[in-house]
């Protein structure tokens, strides 16, 4: 397939992997931040190509592993009333809440769909006006943008039967987060290249300034992630500290503007906690005052909730990198995909998963 | 205290599958994964145990007077109804005829059984038993008996349709997953996924620059070719709910044995590949209505891989792996880039992922 295979060539890869072994002097913990990268080093088996000083990590950016449980319980709720259509993309159905999860919410009153969009969503809601339509506004600065962009057309249309339940998280806080922790080993860092896209990568100027630590914004293709090791490991071996871009094809320096505007328009930053790490500053992204009628979290009032983490799981020592999933003594015993204690086990992008599906037989 | 029922066994009554698991049926449980699995395995077998169930084939061996006979049934609920490649129609006969193919055997009659919804448009219906008659003319089936249902608007989802089907087994002829061998070949009869894909990118209203066609067809003829030149077949499976990955999940769990995958053999059409990426789904977990897959001596691959490729239906046939003594149980993918993985079998859903 175009502009697919060529960034899946065995031979090219060999080649990077070649070159990043013979550059490698000294032992290196990179983190790659974004789950859909985690997935094709897994699914590609890139580790095994690469010299064993040089450790990968694997960042909190799975959407599905960082929405924190008094959401997915409040989306649980919410999704459980007479007279709502609960929409969501597919994977975070299968997140356990404190008791159950969206799937089983489905199995028992219906009214959950899979939509491929968020736009998807207002159409539901058109097409239904005496439902009230919810849309599981979750993930990254990626998903972000669909996201405005369905609550500025729910508006257009005047709809009074849409709104979204937000949980929006920003990258580069999380980034700090992690550096700033004492127990921290990452020397490099693998940017999100989907989300710079979107934002671009000023915003990772001052990190790597701040911290002395390179960062490369990185595709998802296995030779995007191997020259984006390899761009990392020439800086750590080099002591330099830059900020590269190693996925040009996509990623501009001020990222997408139309896309920011509307990310303003609509959204405004607050503090936003994270599955397994904590309440981290400034880290998300809350629906302005004047779009509240389309928050479900007002529209659809529910009493405090009182979540409960499994006691077993470690999942937020693997979103941190400070674990790795196998570390978990859960792991593959009590916490497998078909019942999984923490999030980072359902989505394909979380390292748990990951891990289980496609790793190595031998270890 | 309870009383205990005469002649029923207390243990019976508690449901196998842990309530504070799963209290309610999900998708997931007929998705042909690991939860599919568990309900069979946990539920339906432990109940019904008899020996022809035991061999948890697409379907039964029955011995009958020195005869042996294949029996087999399934179920169709596809939305929608009518799609590119096929109808509900043709799929409920291909779908039984197949299973029974995959037995060795070679169909004789079906049953169908349909469940309608009030209001289904009569020519629809029409349409469906069209349908139905052709594939079963080139199946060489006829449909021997039948049953008609209608439920309430909204109580069904148009039309289901049963079939069931009973066949007679070759003289000689042994299919068994069990009867897999190390050293065997895994060979495949063309590209996969078509099916699962060309119905969802119509679900989802996904076009592209050719339509996608599902891949629905009787294999009795490809499977009666491959028998002629070699009736040592050991292992023969449509790869449907759950894909080439669960198929060979579950043979590899019954013959106790390892298979191998090589990723650079697996034919994967390129809008279905696009698809795929498109939808974040792999492959190798979508379904397929007219494909194979046979396990054969190394000796008898070449002379097997010859035949098929004879057959319209078998012309992209391929070896695709191999059975090895090594890990036992599970299904390895060797990648295009010369790693390895794991292709484990899918735990529920296929669910789209986020970004």
């Amino acid at each position: 397939m175009r502009y697919l295979d060529e960034y899946r060539d065995a031979g090219a890869a060999r080649a990077l992997a070649a070159q990043i072994r013979a550059m490698t002097t000294r032992s290196w913990t990179l983190m790659e931040i974004c789950g859909g990268q985690t997935h094709t080093i897994v699914k590609y088996a890139l580790e095994e190509m690469l010299p064993d000083s040089l450790r990968l990590v694997h960042g909190p950016g799975c959407p599905v592993c960082v929405t924190p449980l008094e959401i997915i319980d409040r989306a649980i709720a919410i999704a459980s009333r007479p007279g709502v259509i609960f929409t969501s993309f597919g994977d975070m159905l299968r997140v356990p809440g404190s008791t159950r999860d969206l799937l089983s919410v489905k199995a028992e009153h219906g009214s959950v769909r899979i939509v491929y969009s968020p736009l998807d969503a207002v159409r539901i809601a058109r097409e239904n006006p005496s439902k009230q339509v919810v849309f599981f506004a979750v993930g990254f600065e990626t998903t972000a943008p669909p996201n405005a962009m369905a609550v500025a057309q729910a508006r257009r249309l005047a709809l009074t039967n849409f709104s979204i339940l937000c949980s929006h998280v920003l990258v580069p806080p999380a980034m700090r987060a992690i550096l700033s922790s004492p127990s921290n080993r990452v020397q490099g860092f693998l940017a999100a290249g989907h989300v710079c896209t979107v934002m671009g990568y000023e915003e990772y100027l001052p990190i790597a300034d701040e911290y002395r630590v390179p960062i490369v914004v990185t595709g998802f293709e296995p030779l995007d992630i191997l020259q984006g090791i390899a761009m990392t490991v020439r800086q750590l071996e080099a002591s330099t500290v830059e900020v590269e871009n190693q996925y040009t094809r996509s990623v501009r320096r001020e990222g997408n503007p139309a896309a920011r505007r509307l990310l303003e328009e609509v959204f405004e930053v607050t503090d936003r906690k994270w599955r397994g790490i904590g309440t981290i500053p400034a880290s998300g992204y809350r629906l302005r005052e004047e779009f509240a009628a389309f928050d479900a979290e007002r529209v659809h009032a529910v009493e405090t909730i009182e979540a409960q983490e499994s006691p077993l799981c470690i999942a937020g020592q693997v979103l941190q990198g400070v674990k790795r999933p196998h570390d978990c003594p859960a792991f593959g015993r009590e916490c497998t995909p078909e019942h999984p204690l923490g999030a980072p086990m359902v989505s394909s992008e979380g390292a748990c998963a990951a891990y289980y599906h496609f790793a190595s037989h031998a270890s | 205290m309870t009383d205990r029922v005469p002649g029923v066994e207390f243990s019976s009554l508690t449901c196998p599958i842990p309530h504070t698991e799963y209290p309610h049926v999900l998708m997931a449980h007929g998705g042909g994964g690991r939860l599919t699995q568990q309900l069979i395995e946990k539920m339906f077998v432990p109940q019904f145990d008899n020996r022809a169930l035991a061999s948890l084939h697409d379907g039964a061996t029955l011995e009958l007077k020195g005869m042996r006979l294949a029996f087999s049934t399934d179920s169709y609920v596809i939305q929608p109804i009518f799609f590119p490649g096929g109808d509900i129609g043709s799929l409920a006969v291909h779908g039984t005829v197949n299973d029974l193919a995959m037995c060795g055997a070679r169909p004789l009659v079906i049953s169908a059984g349909f469940i309608i919804e009030e209001g289904l448009p009569m020519e629809d219906l029409w349409r469906i038993v069209q349908s139905m008659q052709a594939a079963a003319s080139a199946a060489g089936v006829s449909v021997a008996t039948g049953d008609t249902k209608v439920v309430d608007r909204g109580k069904g989802d148009k039309i289901f349709i049963n079939t069931s089907g009973i066949g007679l087994i070759r003289e000689g002829v042994e299919i068994d997953p069990r009867r897999a061998r190390p050293g065997d070949r895994i060979i495949a009869s063309g590209s996969i996924a078509d099916h699962g894909i060309a119905i969802l990118s119509r679900r989802e209203g996904l076009e592209f620059e050719t339509e996608l066609e599902s891949d629905s067809a009787p294999l009795g003829g490809l499977v009666e070719a491959m028998l002629d030149v070699c009736p040592d077949i050991h292992v023969l499976r449509d790869p449907t709910r759950g894909g080439v990955a669960s198929a060979l999940n579950e043979i590899a769990a019954q013959a106790r044995l390892g298979i191998v995958l090589d990723e650079s053999a697996l034919l994967v059409r390129e809008e279905v590949r696009g698809a795929c990426e498109l939808l974040g789904l792999d492959p190798l977990y979508v379904a397929n209505e007219g494909k194979l897959l046979a396990i054969v001596s190394e000796g008898d691959a070449h002379g097997v891989l010859r035949v098929m490729r004879a057959h319209p239906l078998g012309r992209e046939a391929a070896i695709i792996g191999a059975v090895t003594e090594e890990h036992p149980g599970s299904v390895l993918l060797k990648t295009r880039l010369g790693g390895k993985r794991v292709v484990d079998m899918l735990s529920g859903e296929q669910l789209p992922r986020i970004c």
